[in-house]
């Protein structure tokens, strides 16, 4: 059992992280971003090109490497998240819901075909494979990579909730977040720190794809698609806009999902948590950690 | 149901005002609606906070108040938008504090909005069509056969909504939609648009906001007109001059609670209104 | 003077409070005959299916037809849609599941040994208990989760299919009879003033035809009635809506449980015309394609989803050069479209300009007479008085 909740914990992570990018844009301009999940894709891609493409430190596969191409591809990744967000989301603020719901749903698709017309439509076998020796935890196996990758999640995670809590950036974020209006009058550039959320955010799902195509071994074009959807529902079980719900939520679906396959069999995976998704939306839609809203009727 | 019979859950200061108000008129008449301590809290603020007052049918009520006085927030509480922290809204004897919005239009009590908010997809005769959508019957199969229930209907429709257009003092071509309109018209068309529901009582939210000299002239007439078909208005307003004017009674909010009710006159001399208003010229020139 | 007011009384299928005030104003005679817009649209319409009716008489070839009959089917999905999404403003983007509900269901009943006609009232039962079970819940959700909650409901209803015996599993069910009569099947082939029709695949196209058409007459007309001026209300502004007396959750239930229907009548007619279907037919790519159809089309508009079906139906025949450009073309295309044309190619408000200068003597305007973009109902949930 403690295997089930060490493999519920290690993809648990993956969500998280994805989970952090859709709730922190969600809290600062109330969009789902629909393509955020394709950004972790474009990462996993990214870092494929750069494991693939660049020679010497990098061909050693080692932790160096890995980290190394990490930081790239994060940065390639949040620069993507930027220009998708001044190109096709900035223009329609004022626009009704729907108009930028769909925009957001053409961005993913020309991320996913986009991808596919370069990288051709079948899946790519990742040049760096994660080896490692297998430890046994209290009778649950637990191999290395697995730990390093949690670590990185965890120190990603830590260095985030620093950045959001202490830092100027995040006071921002924090204000525009609660009220736009009033951090605009006290001098916020709302625009700077709507496009620092979106690098920031697109960065963890882009550092998310690195370590999953290293994890599992193979890329494709439509990766992003069942990742962005479980990644929302995890911001939702942990309560949408807030970032430790976000942590929470995405660890608390990788153990329902570790602990529904284990009963349902795992061709329910997705069915299941797609289940949690619409069971929490109609019982609890703030989430575990979610603010009350005021009661519209 | 009496006002009296509410008073057991009323703060003492409170019944004296509505006590005050009925004695005045003289006769034991009815609200139509009655707001009794209302309380709205948004996390640490408090918008409304134990406002009480009555309105009774068929007469003109005026809200006013500086702003931030709670005016919109009680609005919106009494037509079901906001769900109040405690107190209780009864319209016409019933109890509508947990009602949707539709239901308390359904009830006869009608309202428009702060920023006119019209469908400006649609032309300004769907625009009033809506608002008969509780009180048409027609079902998809009619619709889409196209019987003679349909046919019916429809043309009635249009006939009321023209009606309620020329009641209004609309004069502009009924197929523009309503986006292409000039504001004061926008504001017209709300108002028929809100009538067409067939309402016992009509929540005007600053209805004078943006209009000219002589559109709030015809502002004028118009409540005047609505009032004498017998559904009450109850209006808030900063336009001190037209409130003045038109009103039989003004309630005066501040901080989230009435302050004063009474006659234009009484309100104009009550020294807590006086301060509430120092040094705030809210009010144009009528 | 100031009395009550008096009690409601029924007239001619409206109840009424107070009288309303008769018109006073003399309005323009209206347009006559031809010049009438919506006449004038029906004429078009009208003219447009004869010729396709024709279609086959011109060129008998079997894979025009089919082609044709695919777009038929694909126009009474995009028509089931341009309820949820074009007049309620309900962003569905699992919008295919129904399709494979209908599907399904009658897939798997026909090869049960029930004729096929006879599935119908089953397979609409099944989508309205569908659509209820997933709309329910979900309508009373802000517009961002609608969209990935019908969006995992599409999946959930795929991977189910793809994992239940019932419906064969990942291959599918196969099979499936064609329509018949009291012995007489399509596939018998018809003959009619001498001429033999042969029949599965010209009489299938006839059929098709028959539902497409019914699909856009029904649609077209409950946009023009009582729940469809709600629907185009609520899409405008869902609160004002409501406070002109529209239960906001009931009239989307309905938009959701009527496009449900139709979603489902097109499956029923799918299943029969490929004799077999699998879960891969209902990925969520082609629900995405189907909101593209919609949305480049002109939300909300008859002309401009049939178009955008048309568009997007043919294209993948018409550009088979570009194949694997298509997607990404269409990602482009919907993205420009919202920031550029958010109407669509013929927008719902759109009246053809020589038909509005016919109709009130004024001069007419340039190209199309619609507006700028919407720019109310922006999201007010957090907004404080």
């Amino acid at each position: 059992m403690l295997q089930l909740v060490v493999d519920g914990l290690f993809v648990g992570s993956f969500y998280a992280l994805v989970a952090l990018g859709y709730s922190m844009v969600y809290g600062i301009i109330k969009l789902l971003n629909f393509a955020h999940g394709d950004v972790y894709m474009v990462g996993a891609f990214a870092g494929f090109l750069l494991f693939s493409t660049v020679t010497g430190l990098v061909a050693s596969g080692g932790l160096m490497s890995l980290l190394l191409v990490l930081l790239v591809a994060m940065i390639l990744t949040g620069l993507l998240g930027v220009f998708v967000e001044r190109v096709a989301y900035r223009p329609l603020r004022g626009s009704p819901r729907l108009a930028v719901l769909i925009t957001a749903v053409g961005v993913s698709f020309i991320l996913e075909y986009g991808v596919r017309q370069i990288m051709g439509p079948n899946p790519r076998v990742y040049p760096v494979r994660l080896t490692g020796e297998t430890f046994n935890l209290l009778g649950a196996r637990i191999t290395l990579p697995q730990l390093i990758l949690f670590a990185v999640a965890g120190l990603l995670m830590v260095a985030l909730n620093f950045l959001v809590m202490r830092s100027r950036d995040g006071r921002a974020m924090r204000a525009i977040a609660l009220d736009p209006q009033a951090a605009k009058l006290m001098g916020v550039n709302v625009d700077r720190v709507i496009s620092r959320t979106f690098f920031i955010g697109s960065a963890l799902a882009g550092a998310a794809g690195v370590m999953a195509g290293a994890y599992y071994g193979t890329v494709d074009f439509l990766m992003g698609f069942v990742i962005g959807l479980k990644a929302f529902t995890a911001a939702v079980i942990g309560g949408i806009g807030n970032l430790y719900g976000a942590m929470l939520g995405g660890i608390l679906l990788g153990l329902l999902e570790s602990f529904g396959t284990a009963f349902l069999g795992g061709e329910w995976r997705d069915v299941f948590s797609f289940a949690c998704l619409i069971l929490f939306l109609s019982l609890r839609p703030t989430g575990i950690l979610g603010a009350r809203v005021v009661e519209r009727m | 149901m009496s006002a009296e019979g509410q008073e057991s859950s009323v703060a003492a200061v409170d019944a004296a005002t509505t006590a005050d108000v009925d004695r005045a008129r003289g006769d034991g008449r009815t609200a139509l609606l009655s707001v009794r301590d209302l309380r709205l809290r948004f996390g640490g603020v408090k918008a409304v906070d134990g406002l009480t007052f009555d309105a009774y049918p068929g007469e003109i009520i005026s809200v006013i108040g500086p702003n931030g006085a709670g005016k919109t927030s009680a609005f919106n509480c009494i037509t079901g938008f906001y769900r109040p922290t405690s107190g209780d809204i009864l319209f016409d004897g019933e109890s509508i504090i947990r009602k949707l919005p539709s239901s308390i239009v359904k009830l006869g009590l009608g309202r428009t909005f702060q920023n006119v908010r019209m469908f400006r997809e649609m032309t300004v005769v769907d625009n009033v069509k809506t608002a008969m959508h509780a009180r048409i019957s027609q079902n998809v199969f009619d619709a889409i056969l196209h019987t003679p229930r349909y046919r019916r209907v429809e043309r009635q429709c249009v006939e009321d909504a023209r009606g309620w257009l020329d009641f209004v003092g609309y004069s502009l071509d009924e197929d523009l939609l309503a986006s292409q309109l000039p504001y004061g018209e926008q504001r017209r068309v709300e108002i028929a648009r809100a009538l067409a529901s067939q309402p016992k009582m009509l929540l005007l939210d600053e209805p004078a906001a943006g209009l000219n000299h002589s559109e709030k002239q015809d502002l004028i007439a118009l409540i005047r007109r609505i009032r004498d078909l017998g559904i009450g208005v109850v209006l808030i307003e900063h336009d001190m001059g037209l409130v003045m004017n038109i009103s039989e009674r003004v309630i005066v909010l501040n901080f989230g609670r009435e302050i004063a009710d009474g006659t234009p006159d009484e309100v104009r001399r009550n020294p807590q209104v006086i301060e509430a208003y120092l040094g705030a010229d809210e009010g144009e020139e009528s | 003077m100031t009395t009550r007011a008096p009690e409601t009384r029924s007239v001619r299928g409206l109840t009424y409070r107070i009288e309303p005030p008769a018109p006073t104003r003399v309005r323009p005679a209206p347009a006559r005959g031809l010049r009438e817009p919506r006449r004038f649209m029906s004429l078009v319409g009208g003219l447009l299916l004869l010729l396709a009716l024709a279609l086959p008489f011109i060129n008998a070839s079997p894979y025009i037809i089919s082609i044709g009959t695919s777009a038929f089917i694909y126009i009474m999905l995009a028509m089931g849609l341009n309820i949820v999404v074009g007049y309620a403003g309900l962003l569905d983007l699992g919008y295919y599941a129904f399709f494979a509900v209908g599907a399904y269901t009658s897939g798997v009943l026909a090869t049960n040994d029930m004729p096929l006609v006879f599935t119908i009232p089953f397979v609409i039962v099944a989508c309205i208990g569908a659509g209820l079970i997933i709309g329910g819940p979900t309508l009373r959700l802000r517009s961002d989760y609608l969209a990935i909650v019908t969006l995992g409901f599409g999946e959930i209803i795929r991977l189910t299919a793809n994992n239940l015996e019932l419906t064969g599993g990942p291959s599918g069910i196969s099979g499936i009879p064609t329509f018949a009569f009291f012995g007489w099947s399509f596939r018998d082939g018809l003959d009619l003033f001498g001429i033999h029709f042969n029949g599965k695949i010209l009489l299938y196209y006839t059929a098709v035809l028959a539902g497409g058409a019914f699909a856009v007459l029904a649609v077209s007309r409950l946009g023009r009635g009582r729940l469809g001026r709600a629907w185009r209300a609520i899409k405008d502004d869902e609160d004002a809506a409501e406070a002109m007396g529209i239960n906001t959750y009931l009239a989307k239930l309905a938009a959701y449980v009527m496009g449900a229907i139709f979603g489902g009548l097109a499956g029923i007619l799918m299943a029969a015309h490929q004799t077999a279907i699998s879960p891969t037919s209902f990925v969520f790519l082609n629900s995405a394609l189907l909101l593209m159809a919609v949305v480049l089309g002109g939300m909300g508009s008859t002309p401009g989803v049939i178009i955008g079906a048309l568009v997007i139906s043919l294209a993948p025949e018409l550009l088979r050069d570009f194949s694997s450009w298509r997607y990404l073309i269409f990602g482009v295309l919907l993205v420009l479209m919202m920031l550029f044309r958010p109407q669509g190619l013929w927008p719902s408000t759109a009246v053809l300009p020589f038909l509005r200068f016919r109709a009130r003597g004024r001069s007419p305007r340039e190209g199309f007479t619609d507006h700028g973009e919407p720019s109310e109902n922006v999201d007010r949930s957090e907004e404080l008085a």
